[in-house]
């Protein structure tokens, strides 16, 4: 599902050139729950900003379902993004002023996906999550717990191929934290590819994989027997 | 298919997103609105006062030129410089004749010459009018309406018949209110004249209308023989078709004049005239200004206006960075950024703009309703008002007004990075 072959990533900060990732080299199959770890300014968030096309490697090759990224104007970006990708936040990013249904038939908008059919795909992934009775909520009537299923929802409302997830958990208590993971396990089971950014060691030890990245390289890449997150619950 | 105006889904988006900042639209707004109300109220006063000053020549054949006889200024052909001479009426006939595209030639006496006026009598009462000697075409070119009885004709010049046709306000004077006054003799300067009819001069406006309601027309040929002038005339009032302007025609006219009374062909101070097609071109052009600073003015109040809107358009896309950023990351196109701030950016433009005209044109009406209820003749203001091509031409501004106001603020949205979206504050 996703290729990526010795990528490397520098930031320009004034004069010094910051070299974030140092030759990455990452293969992830579909249906793969994949986290991945490492401190701040190891590169974790570069490569998940490369992984979701919304910034561009220097140098190495990244394919995403037979696709070579490569050199794509803002435009056909955003269709990929929107075909290939499902984006879940740590903050949550709802738009505040609308509500959860109208949060989850965004993406479909984009894709100019008619009112109707918007709509009940919508409210279908708010099932999903357990949300259909909160449906015409604004996000702020939202608990925390709830507005990152409404996320959720929403990244899966595309049907993306991958689902990528920037620190799902770190604006969550534990106990809603495990509620969010014991969802994302769900939709692994589905068969969805998804990728967790995390720093968190209980989280990481609900995915199927754990990829260690410091200092721009791949430290640790090893296959575990997820914890079930239900059980924590 | 996202960036259709009919789409009634990019409506939403944009109703939803300047809901979300309500009370800072409405101010903002206001400066549109405040702008397109001044550029109308601006347009409408100056309309008015066109109207006020356009009055004045309501009722008057505009293509006119007045020419009369002054002295001559060079000696010609063995005559002396100094010299004075007199119009006839052969002078009418040869002008009609010889000149092209001239609709009236009126010869014209004033008793006792221009700005006079004489005593005219009826029973005890007595007032001072002006008398004039016409030919029945001069109502082409001065509007009387008969008000009572009947206007001179072409029997009464063959007949020299002594008849009169007075004003309005000679019979308010002479008369007491009720009294029989067609059929009634008048006496102007000892000699006796029936009325037969009486007139409102309609030209209303300007600062001699209630002179012009005291005036005293009688046959050309009874003027003559009654106060002793012979075949002159005192000056022509020469009217051109609708094809020609009478400005163009007026060079031929004063040569065909010079010919016929012998005068130098250079002499321009022997025939005086007064072209009141230039007079009325000039004020017109007044009035193009007029509108013109009007629009001038109104622009760039309204400008001001613009400015505000793409300023706070500017700071509402700051403050929705992370939002556009995640609309970008969920696959929105920098187009359909760019369509949902251009069309915000314009909606409210015209939104505004029209609560703008249609308050100026509500105070308009107000104001015409109570202009209305002034009836006063010497007004130099009337029914101000706005065209529909002026509310057209302000519509056409707000809306290139508004794409201006969107554009800087739309390409500060496309520049927002879908990256941002990530970045945890």
């Amino acid at each position: 599902m996703i290729e990526i072959k010795d990528l490397h990533k520098s930031y320009q900060m004034g004069s010094n050139s910051l070299h974030v990732l140092k030759g990455i080299d990452f293969n992830v199959q579909e249906g793969e729950l994949v986290s991945i770890m490492g401190s701040s300014g190891s590169g974790k968030s570069t490569l998940l900003n490369i992984i979701g096309i919304l910034d561009e490697a220097d140098k190495g090759t990244y394919t995403l379902d037979n696709t070579i990224i490569k050199n794509l104007s803002e435009k056909v970006a955003a269709e990929y993004r929107n075909k290939f990708l499902g984006f879940i936040f740590q903050s949550f990013n709802l738009i505040n002023y609308k509500n959860a249904i109208d949060n989850v038939a965004l993406p479909l908008y984009y894709q100019g996906v008619n009112r109707k059919e918007r709509n009940e795909k919508a409210l279908h992934y708010l099932e999903k999550v357990g949300l259909a009775d909160w449906a015409t909520h604004l996000p702020n009537e939202l608990s925390g717990g709830q507005k990152q299923r409404v996320a959720i929802a929403r990244a899966l409302a595309s049907d993306p191929k991958v689902l990528l997830a920037d620190e799902p958990t770190g604006a969550l208590d534990t106990k809603t934290s495990y509620e969010v993971m014991e969802l994302i396990q769900n939709i692994n089971d589905e068969g969805k590819t998804i990728l967790i950014v995390t720093h968190e060691p209980d989280i990481a030890q609900m995915t199927k994989r754990i990829v260690d990245l410091k200092d721009g390289l791949i430290i640790n890449d090893t296959y575990i027997e997820p914890v079930i997150a239900k059980a924590h619950v | 298919m996202n960036s259709s105006l009919l789409n009634k889904d990019l409506w939403k988006e944009i109703i939803e997103s300047i809901r979300s900042n309500g009370f800072r639209t409405i101010i903002t707004a206001f400066g549109v609105f405040w702008g397109i109300f001044i550029l109308v109220l601006l347009l409408a006063a100056s309309n008015g006062l066109k109207n006020g000053i356009l009055r004045s020549f309501e009722g008057t054949a505009t293509n006119t030129v007045f020419v009369w006889a002054q002295g001559i200024s060079k000696s010609y052909k063995g005559l002396p410089k100094g010299r004075r001479y007199q119009f006839n009426v052969k002078d009418a006939n040869a002008l009609r004749k010889n000149i092209k595209g001239l609709k009236t030639v009126s010869p014209r006496n004033r008793l006792g010459g221009y700005g006079s006026s004489n005593s005219v009598q009826y029973k005890l009462n007595s007032g001072s009018y002006s008398i004039y000697g016409d030919y029945p075409e001069i109502l082409t070119q001065q509007s009387l309406g008969m008000q009572a009885g009947r206007f001179m004709n072409y029997s009464d010049i063959d007949k020299k018949r002594k008849v009169a046709i007075i004003g309005i306000g000679v019979k308010n004077e002479l008369f007491t209110n009720g009294e029989k006054v067609l059929g009634e003799y008048i006496k102007i300067q000892g000699v006796s004249f029936k009325v037969v009819g009486i007139y409102k001069n309609n030209s209303s406006g300007g600062g001699d209308a209630i002179e012009k309601q005291k005036e005293i027309f009688i046959p050309f040929t009874t003027y003559d023989q009654a106060f002793n002038n012979g075949n002159k005339v005192g000056f022509f009032a020469i009217t051109a078709d609708e094809n020609h302007t009478i400005s163009s025609l007026k060079e031929p006219i004063m040569a065909l004049l010079r010919k016929r009374h012998d005068i130098h062909p250079e002499d321009k101070r022997a025939i005086g005239n007064f072209d009141l097609f230039e007079m009325f071109k000039k004020v017109s052009g007044l009035f193009i200004a007029l509108t013109g600073v009007a629009y001038f003015v109104g622009f760039l109040i309204l400008i001001s206006g613009i400015i505000g809107i793409s300023n706070i358009m500017l700071i509402v896309i700051k403050e929705r960075t992370k939002e556009i950023g995640v609309r970008r990351a969920l696959g929105a196109t920098p187009g359909n950024i760019r369509s949902q701030v251009l069309i915000e950016s314009l909606f409210l433009t015209i939104i505004s703009g029209m609560a703008g005209v249609s308050f100026a044109t509500f105070l308009i009406s107000i104001l015409n309703l109570i202009l209305d209820k002034i009836d006063n003749p010497d007004m130099m203001f009337a029914n101000p008002s706005v065209s529909l091509i002026n509310i057209a031409v302000a519509l056409f501004i707000l809306t290139i007004c508004g794409l201006l106001a969107g554009l800087i603020p739309a390409q500060t949205a496309i520049k927002i990075k879908p990256i941002e979206a990530l970045r945890n504050e």
